[in-house]
Formats: C-alpha cells, sequence, structure tokens
C-alpha cells in the first residue's frame, strides 16, 4: 500500500485536541487521521474539555478502542506542560458536555479522541488507564519522533515538521496506545472510549488544533468539539467566528457561550476526578471545528484571565524567543560584564572631565 | 608524539586535507563529482539537480528526519512502479536505496549518456504524495 486512501472527508479526533496517530513500523502503511493497518481512515469525531481554573489546565478526552488493530493504532498529543497527573477520566463528562450544547441524541454521538530540543526524549511519566498505556515525554521534535518509531509507531511525512513546531513551544508529549491483551482481558469492546484526564499547571492554556491535520491532504475537513471551562469570559486565538446555523460551515465555530448553568457544574462535579470544579461562575465557550487540514495551521490559545490578550506564540502564530542555551551562559555572562566594564569605565571618564 | 612520528604525520594530514578538500569541493580524483543531498521534513534539498549527460555522481544523503526515507532516481515510469511496490525496504543498489532515520548513506550513479529529465524521489507510504521528490536535469 503506497497511497493515502482516497477519503475525502475526515471527521477527526482530539482530545486535548490533538492527538498524533501512528501505526507501527511493521504496518508500513499510510497514515491519516485514525489510520488502520489496512490503510483505512476510521472516521471518528473528537470531543475534548479544555478547563482552565486556577492556574491549572483540566484536559479531558477519550481514546476510543478500536478492535483488532487497536493494539497497532496510537496516539501522540502535544501539552503545553508538564502535567502533575494522568488519571482515569470521568465516564460521562463529555457526554453531559455535548448533551449540554448539541440537540443531538447522545446515540448519534461518537466520543473519541485519537485518541528546544533534547537530542533524546525523557520519559517524565508512565500510567496505565485500563488498557491505555499512557507515557509522557519530554523532548525536542527528533526526539519524540525517534522515542515513537524505537516504540512501534510510524510517523506519517508530515510528523517530522509537526512536531518540531509544537516542540519549539512545549517539548512535553503525551503517548498513548491500547495494550491489546488487557484489553481482551478487561471485556474491552470495539469502540468503547477511554476517558482520561491530565492535570497539567500552566501559565498560558492552548488547545492543540493543528495535529488533527496529521497524515492528512490539505483538502480534507477536520472536525471535532472543544469545550472550554474558565473563570471568566476567555478570548481565544484565533477568534472563533459566530455561528450563522450553516452546518457546513467552515473554521473555528462559536456555537456557545455563555455563563455555565448549576446544572450542567453540578452534574460535572459529581463525576468521577471532577470535584475541583467550582459550584459556579464558570464560562462554558463551545468551538465546534470544521475546517480544512490545509486551513487549520495554528491551535487555540486561550486568554481566561479577563484581559483578553491569548499569546500569539501559544496559538503557534509566532516563534517563541529562544532560550539562552547552557552552552552560551558563559559568552552571554562574559558579554555583559565586558558591556558593564565599559559603562564603568565611560561613567569614570566622564566624571574626570567634569572634575 | 615524538619528532620522528609527527614528521611522518606532516605529510598524512596533508594528504587527508588535500583528498577531504576534493570531496568537499565536490569533485574525486576520480572526476567522480559528489552531490550532498539532506533529507528534511520529508523533502529534498536542493530539489533541483543538475547533472551532464553520461556524468557519474556520488550522492551522499544525510536523512535529518525521525523517519526512514527512500532515495529513488529514475523517470516516471520508475516512480511509478516504485509507488506501486510493495518493498518497504531497499538494499543499496545505483540510484536506489533506504536512507533511516538520522542515518547518512550513499550511493553512486551514472546518469544516461543523452538529455533526459529524471525524478528523484521517496515511495514510503504517502510521502511522494506529500511532495517527497526532486528534479534531475540531465543535459
Amino acid at each position: 500500500m503506497r497511497t493515502l486512501p482516497g477519503a475525502s472527508r475526515v471527521v477527526a479526533a482530539g482530545l486535548i485536541a490533538a492527538a498524533l496517530i501512528l501505526v507501527p513500523a511493521t504496518a508500513a502503511l499510510a497514515c491519516g487521521g485514525l489510520v488502520a493497518p489496512n490503510g483505512t481512515v476510521n472516521l471518528v469525531r473528537t470531543t475534548t474539555l479544555a478547563a482552565y481554573h486556577r492556574g491549572i489546565e483540566h484536559y479531558v478526552t477519550s481514546f476510543t478502542f478500536t478492535g483488532k488493530a487497536a493494539g497497532e493504532v496510537g496516539s501522540i498529543v502535544p501539552l503545553p506542560g508538564v502535567p502533575t497527573k494522568v488519571v482515569k477520566g470521568g465516564d460521562w463528562t463529555l457526554q453531559r458536555l455535548v448533551l449540554e450544547t448539541q440537540p443531538q441524541p447522545v446515540a448519534d454521538v461518537s466520543f473519541f479522541a485519537a485518541g528546544a530540543a533534547l537530542s533524546s526524549a525523557r520519559v517524565l511519566m508512565t500510567a496505565e488507564i485500563d488498557a491505555l498505556d499512557i507515557t509522557v515525554l519530554e523532548g525536542g521534535g527528533t526526539a519524540v519522533g525517534n522515542w515513537a518509531r524505537e516504540n512501534g509507531f510510524f510517523l506519517p511525512p508530515d510528523a517530522p515538521e509537526m512536531l518540531d513546531f509544537y516542540a519549539e513551544r512545549s517539548p512535553i508529549f503525551m503517548a498513548a496506545k491500547f495494550n491489546i491483551e488487557r484489553a481482551a482481558d478487561q471485556g474491552v469492546q470495539e469502540g468503547q472510549g477511554t476517558p482520561i484526564h491530565v492535570v497539567i499547571p500552566t501559565p498560558d492554556p492552548w488547545v492543540p488544533l493543528r495535529i488533527l491535520g496529521l497524515g492528512l491532504e490539505a483538502s480534507q475537513v477536520i472536525q471535532a468539539d472543544v469545550y472550554l471551562l474558565t473563570d471568566r469570559r476567555p478570548a481565544t486565538l484565533p477568534q472563533a467566528v459566530r455561528s450563522n446555523g450553516d452546518p457546513d460551515q467552515r473554521g473555528l465555530i462559536q456555537e456557545v457561550s455563555e455563563e455555565a448553568s448549576s446544572t450542567l457544574l453540578r452534574d460535572l462535579r459529581s463525576d468521577r476526578g471532577m470535584r475541583w470544579l467550582p459550584e459556579d461562575d464558570m464560562w462554558l465557550t463551545y468551538v465546534r471545528v470544521n475546517e480544512e487540514a490545509g486551513e487549520l495551521t495554528n491551535d487555540l490559545a486561550v486568554d481566561a484571565s479577563g484581559f483578553g490578550q491569548p499569546d500569539p506564540v501559544a496559538a503557534g502564530f509566532q516563534a517563541p524567543l529562544v532560550a539562552i542555551g547552557p552552552d552560551l551562559l558563559p559568552v552571554a555572562w562574559l558579554s555583559i560584564l565586558a558591556f558593564s566594564l565599559v559603562l564603568f569605565i565611560g561613567a569614570i571618564a566622564r566624571r574626570r572631565q567634569v572634575a | 608524539m615524538n619528532t620522528t612520528r609527527l614528521r611522518a604525520s606532516v605529510p598524512v594530514a596533508l594528504l587527508l586535507l588535500v583528498g577531504g578538500g576534493a570531496v568537499w569541493g565536490g569533485v574525486l580524483d576520480t572526476g567522480v563529482r559528489t552531490v550532498e543531498v539532506l533529507l528534511r521534513y520529508s523533502h529534498f534539498e536542493p530539489d533541483v539537480i543538475t547533472v551532464e549527460p553520461g556524468e557519474t555522481v556520488r550522492f551522499v544523503v544525510h536523512n535529518g528526519d525521525p523517519i526512514d526515507h527512500e532515495f529513488i532516481i529514475g523517470d516516471a515510469a520508475v516512480q511509478r512502479a516504485h509507488e506501486r511496490g510493495t518493498e518497504s525496504f531497499h538494499a543499496p543498489r545505483p540510484g536506489e536505496m533506504t536512507v533511516p532515520a538520522g542515518a547518512t548513506r550513499e550511493t553512486t550513479y551514472t546518469f544516461p549518456p543523452a538529455p533526459a529529465t529524471l525524478i528523484l524521489g521517496c515511495h514510503l507510504p504517502s510521502h511522494y504524495a506529500y511532495g517527497m521528490r526532486a528534479a534531475i536535469t540531465v543535459g
């Protein structure tokens, strides 16, 4: 198999809005969205909650077990910071959010989630959540790509550039893969989702969107649901456009922006691991992603501070300032010392002139 | 290092310097030109290469990506055959090889005596469609 399947419309997935779907090297197949070894693209829709409260970002998403192929499909998700914990998510959090904002029956919705540089990736954390193996990595794009390849993943041709795009802003990634034996032991059924809750302290929350286009042709359409729960009404970059009621409207469409209802918050708080959520005073935003992969070239930066200034670096519009590495620190200090010396000598000379 | 060994090493160093210069200058003493190609972000750099009809070129190919790539020289028919092919790995042979992630490989290829336009391509799944191809102008 040497060509991409001609799927014209891909309902992508996403977690934290972004899952990089990978198949093992042994499959040697094209990748795109969630790709099975026979090259077919699974049509799945992603639902993600990115909640931000008191400087902590809570990502909740769900990885869907795809049956026999599940052991050969994995995901890598870029994260905005180092998580303090990765645990099993609540059982109905995502479903409840969909009920709040979308009128269609729950049965019609597939909850899925596909799912600087260090010379080699460093494993920061591992976790087993039901049949999922989770690994949190720190490293540059090449290092993380090497780790993925060495651990049996196959990356599509746009992965190297995509991984660098994310690693320049945050060298933290989360890899997720179903363990087929544990899935069988636990009786995990095909299509069954495993919710994941990632807790990430970060000053600049963002939701990775561009990675949803990994392995896709530019004309393929990405669809995902992104929910934001924030202390205040957030500003986002890019700014989501208002919905015109057309289900085929392209772009990032703001379907809901309102104060979260007390019933919603109460329901969410009653789910596993959701007690951190305040009982009131939270703002609910629902952004529907319906965009061609070639146009979805940035992420969704969120400013929940109330100042209305989402970070263009977090959105991927600007490259981050390059930090001085340890190799250049002596040079930097010498330069500062030399500059200070020049200023000092100049000041003495001027004082003598005045005197 | 004693004086004798130092004296002996000077000509060797000069020889290496001259030899190295010849390589980096692009032409070996044998008359074979060396062209270095970088594979990065699933693209060939440079993406246009010009050679003389009948010229023998030594390609030194460095893969800067964390994924494997191929280096296949041929006309459109050759590229089509490889695109439909099932080989996941190419043993090195003139003008065709797999370059593993992060590795450097080389191949020496003699171009046809008549002017032609050839293609340099990678046919790992979806790489060619992604745009991993370069033009080789013979003539």
